[in-house]
């Protein structure tokens, strides 16, 4: 059992959990990620570490509120205790010899940009932040991403936070005036990744996607997270989940995406009606 | 006068129909009645044939003879002597090409039918049995099990008995392997397999699960940790897909994956988070126990479904016994056709594959008659299911990430047959890991070999 030591609302969907695994904070790098599951039933989901503490045994989890896994775990509180927690799972980000970056995160994605931003700025990379988010009330993480960029920007559906636009604007915006980046990375939902990546290879830009498809066990052992890279099968959970986006077929991971979309609105609807105030 | 009957007692047994919309297990097992009767049947050989196919090396006619005198717990005892999983062992051993096909009474007639009784012992002790908790004088020795399946299992448990302190490592939140994600309810049901741990546990086992070895820690450090030697018992759980075109399309699974929604994760159940796809319409590729277990998942979530096979039914991998249970509950054999690719809707679903019909030429390197394309057969078959059950092959996790272990080209960890010694000194490995998708009770044997050996190591150190 992981006892849960804070619990924070970061939006009305997302929330962050910090949770006793010490032999996984140990490990964990920027990149890798943790898979729970918080009852007998219940099942098995992939999260990212979104940061840990080596000394106190400490990471930290950010999720969105999504669906009935995600509700059940919310149920939980300080002092709770989830039932699994494995990992850290995954190839780390590679982060190192970068001299300039542009980390782009889209909503509850940020949390998982978010620690390959603190690790690339640590390394003493010069780091741009663009963060995207729908409006002002879903916006997460700002404080985090000034502390570990040299320049941030925020983006919003509405201007109601930040510049009016989507993230591909003000990438674009950047690029177009000279901007020089070794690499940009994009982590947020497959169709903000996928323009990102359009975008970026019009500029011949190396951009690093970090993929999130369904996943069980986390271990490769069934191969339900793959995709196609290079035209090559790849599993998500042990080859990545960071692959070249230029190599990524996005229409088949957007499909694959959606397997499982009927069952997971009757499981919401079932006990939880809060699936109306879904975010993406 | 022992029972001379040429047959076996048979087996109780649900109605295929019936049987084909649950996850209830399909043979129910022997009363104690029918249980003496079939001991009857052994002729107590002095010279033991049976006992030489048993990898496990359980002492047959001994257990039968306290059978016999009703004597159960008896029996379980001797049992337990060689074996750590009987009811495991008596339920899916392939008996007949192991302890049964040695069988003298096999030569004119039907074999004893050890695992049966096997089985009946373990069960009436699960039932029945108080559970004894040995002492055990601890030997001051530290050692780890990367793996919690038969092979895991076995080395640990007969580790703890020579009195080393085990503990074994496991990446599910479940152990047990293959026992618990691969092999269905209904051919093994999970109660007992927790039964099994438990009494492992209660040897003074340590069960660490939710430890993915190779990144939580890796072998250097379960050494640091003052193991004085580790086994590695990690199976080959990473699926083989057919690189064919249109396998990324969603309704294609791995048997795999399939069946772990279906065991571990208890997807069949309304009251389960996971999700698993119905289909309507479901092709297995694949003709081996694993193509079995995952059609008949597939039957009783309510599909139809068809086995696709490359070679003729005459050459399906799998248990006889196997087949035709799958035969009985309505499963349709499409043998000596091949898919060539996966056809998909608009959507992104799969919604046909199209196949090839074969002939079966000379034997190849494997001794097997290679299967050969008919040319102009293609033929497509709708379905809206696809499950890929052509094999597994060795997760690369370990040996990535530990030095001086060194695999073969299939991946398959280099390990001394008799010993099960790697590459690496101190490390030792059994299993799948070693051998690639083999049997239970394989992994079993070599698990037992490897702790001897682990034991004789640490002993002359």
């Amino acid at each position: 059992m992981y006892k849960i030591v804070e619990k924070e609302r970061l939006n009305p969907t997302v929330t962050k959990m910090v949770v006793e695994a010490p032999a996984i904070a140990k490990k964990a790098k920027a990149g890798q990620f943790i898979i729970l599951r918080s009852h007998e039933m219940g099942e098995r989901i992939p999260l990212t570490v979104a940061d840990y503490d080596r000394k106190k045994g400490l990471v930290t989890i950010i999720y969105q509120l999504v669906g009935r896994s995600t509700m059940l775990l919310d149920n939980l509180e300080v002092g709770d205790a989830i039932l699994d927690f494995v990992g850290p799972l995954g190839v780390p980000s590679h982060v190192e010899g970068m001299k300039r970056v542009c980390v782009v995160g889209g909503g509850v994605g940020c949390a998982i940009a978010y620690p390959t931003a603190k690790a690339l700025y640590d390394n003493g990379t010069e780091v741009t932040v663009i963060t995207g988010f729908r409006n002002k009330d879903l916006e997460i993480l700002r404080d985090e991403f000034e502390a570990v960029s040299h320049h941030m920007y925020t983006m919003s559906d509405d201007g109601t936070v930040g510049e009016k636009g989507l993230v591909t604007n003000k990438l674009q915006e950047l690029l177009d005036a000279g901007e020089i980046f070794d690499e940009v990375i994009a982590i947020g939902p497959l169709v903000m990744m996928k323009f990102v990546c359009q975008l970026t290879k019009q500029y011949d830009v190396k951009t690093t996607v970090s993929m999130n498809p369904i996943m069980i066990d986390g271990t490769g052992m069934c191969g339900c997270c793959r995709l196609s890279v290079n035209n090559e099968m790849k599993f998500a959970c042990v080859d990545g989940p960071d692959f070249d986006g230029h190599q990524v077929d996005f229409d088949e991971a957007i499909a694959r995406s959606r397997q499982y979309a009927d069952f997971e609105a009757k499981a919401c609807e079932k006990d939880c009606h809060l699936f109306h105030k879904e975010v993406r | 006068m022992p029972n001379m009957s040429p047959n076996k007692v048979p087996m109780p047994h649900q109605e295929p129909n019936v049987r084909n919309k649950n996850v209830a297990e399909v043979a129910t097992g022997y009363t104690l009645e029918m249980a003496q009767e079939e001991a009857d049947r052994c002729l107590q050989c002095k010279h033991k044939p049976c006992v030489n196919g048993c990898p496990v090396g359980v002492q047959i006619p001994e257990f039968i003879a306290l059978i016999k005198e009703g004597d159960i717990e008896g029996a379980y005892d001797k049992i337990k002597e060689t074996n750590a999983l009987p009811a495991v062992c008596g339920r899916v051993c392939p008996q007949e090409d192991q302890c049964e096909k040695l069988c003298v009474r096999a030569i004119k007639h039907e074999a004893v039918g050890i695992g049966r009784l096997e089985r009946f012992v373990a069960d009436y002790h699960m039932a029945n049995g108080e559970n004894k908790i040995p002492t055990i004088e601890k030997n001051g020795h530290k050692v780890a099990v990367v793996g919690a399946g038969p092979a895991g299992l076995t080395c640990a448990g007969d580790l703890a008995k020579k009195g080393y302190e085990v503990t074994v490592y496991e990446a599910l939140h479940k152990a047990g392997g293959v026992l618990e994600y691969g092999i269905p309810e209904f051919r093994l049901p999970k109660a007992i397999v927790s039964k099994e741990v438990q009494a492992l546990k209660d040897l003074g086992v340590h069960m660490e699960t939710n430890m993915v070895i190779g990144k939580v820690f890796d072998i250097d450090e379960l050494f640091e940790d003052e193991n004085e030697a580790v086994f590695i018992g990690s199976g080959a759980g990473l699926p083989n897909f057919m690189k064919i075109p249109g396998e990324n399309l969603n309704g294609v699974f791995s048997a795999n994956e399939f069946l772990t929604r279906f065991n571990l994760m208890k997807a069949y159940d309304v009251e389960a988070d996971t999700p698993i796809f119905k289909g309507k319409k479901v092709a297995v590729v694949g003709g081996g126990n694993v193509a079995m277990d995952a059609a008949r998942c597939a039957k009783r979530l309510g599909a139809e479904v068809y086995i696709v096979y490359r070679r003729g039914t005459e050459e399906l991998p799998a248990r006889k016994e196997e087949v035709e249970h799958a035969m009985e509950e309505g499963i349709i054999f499409k043998t000596l056709n091949n898919p060539v690719q996966v056809l998909g809707d608009d959507k992104g679903n799969v919604s046909a594959i199209e196949c090839v019909e074969m002939e079966l030429g000379e034997p190849d390197e494997s001794g097997r008659r290679r299967p050969v394309v008919k040319e102009g057969s293609n033929f497509t078959l709708d379905i809206d299911c696809m499950i890929m059950s052509i094999g597994t092959s060795p997760n690369p996790l370990i040996h990535r990430t530990t030095e001086g272990l060194d695999t073969n080209k299939w991946g398959c960890l280099i390990a001394d047959p008799k010993t099960g010694a790697t590459t690496r000194e101190g490390v030792f490995a059994g299993g799948d890991a070693v051998t690639g998708a083999a049997t239970v009770i394989l992994a079993m044997g070599a698990g037992k070999e490897a702790a001897q050996a682990m034991d004789d190591y640490i002993q002359n150190k």
